[in-house]
């Protein structure tokens, strides 16, 4: 992802949530375009998310390639996942490991 | 140089004020992307049996041979093809139209706050003013832009010395001037969405 100007924020906290045991996850994959504020934006205006952990998902994305920012049956995440599109977000779906 | 958008709390909406010459680029951006997403037709996959084919509507079930297409419309499943094509053939003609009608939004704004077919007049200004779901609109149509400049660009992580360090007169400089100019009011877009 890029910024215009850098961003200063805090290291992301290590994930202390343990995943629900559903089978499905969205996976958003990091790009060189979409901006930093957009990606926060995204996630938080989409999954409902607080700033805190749109901010701390899209971090992932930017520091670790990836993250995966939803779970739940595989209908609902190829909605995630066609929603992501939508908003231009490169996002996969596979099955929990 | 880029005012940007902002929020204006009386009014409830978001503005921005732009050059004729910026309004008309906004446009032709715009414009160009709606010509892509239609040109190349998102055509089912051709199948042994004709019959099938001819009744097979649905929608296109392989990644698209434009790479800008390709990343609008990436493959949801990275290892089972067969459910891939199936999401593909689902999803991708709603996304396309979605997307082609977002750039249109752009396109109509723009005319109705002013902008003539043919940009003539020297110091013309267009103010736009967005409700809450027409700003997301042109959010979400500005990351489409975006992609598709960065695509044709060629753009990887971290070379922004690459494209800065380009001789000015160099088309590929200009084209990434535009990339950089509408990354800027996209980011006081998402600013002013923020702050209502």
């Amino acid at each position: 992802m890029s910024a215009p100007s850098p961003v200063e924020l805090d290291e992301p906290e290590l994930d202390d949530l343990s995943l629900p045991s559903t089978p499905w996850v969205t996976i958003v994959w990091n790009d060189p375009v979409n901006l930093m504020s957009y990606v926060t934006y995204v996630f938080q205006k989409y999954f409902g998310y607080s700033k805190k952990k749109a901010e701390k998902l899209m971090l992932e994305v930017h520091n670790d390639g990836k993250s995966a920012v939803s779970s739940g049956s595989r209908e609902e995440m190829e909605r995630d996942v066609q929603a992501m599109h939508e908003y231009g977000l490169w996002a996969t779906l596979e099955k929990q490991d | 140089m880029v005012g940007g958008f902002s929020y204006h709390r009386r009014s409830k909406q978001v503005i921005a004020t732009f050059t004729g010459f910026e309004a008309d680029l906004l446009r032709s951006l715009a414009g160009q992307l709606v010509e892509l997403l239609r040109n190349e037709a998102a055509a089912p996959a051709e199948t042994e049996d004709p019959l099938e084919a001819m009744f097979d509507f649905s929608g296109p079930t392989t990644e698209p041979d434009d790479p800008v297409l390709a990343r609008l419309f990436p493959t949801a499943y990275r290892e089972d093809a067969e459910a891939a094509a199936e999401f593909r053939r689902f999803t991708e003609g709603s996304l396309r139209d979605g997307k082609a009608a977002a750039a249109a939004t752009i396109i109509d704004t723009l005319e109705d706050a002013g902008l003539p077919p043919e940009l003539t007049e020297d110091g013309l200004m267009i103010d736009v003013e967005l409700d809450h779901d027409e700003a997301e609109t042109w959010l979400r149509s500005f990351t489409d832009i975006r992609l598709a400049l960065a695509t044709r660009l060629g753009i990887e992580e971290g070379d922004e010395d690459y494209w800065d360090s380009l001789p000015e007169e160099e088309q590929a400089a200009q084209v990434y001037g535009i990339y950089q100019w509408v990354g800027i009011l996209q980011e006081t877009l998402v600013d002013a969405l923020w702050g209502e």
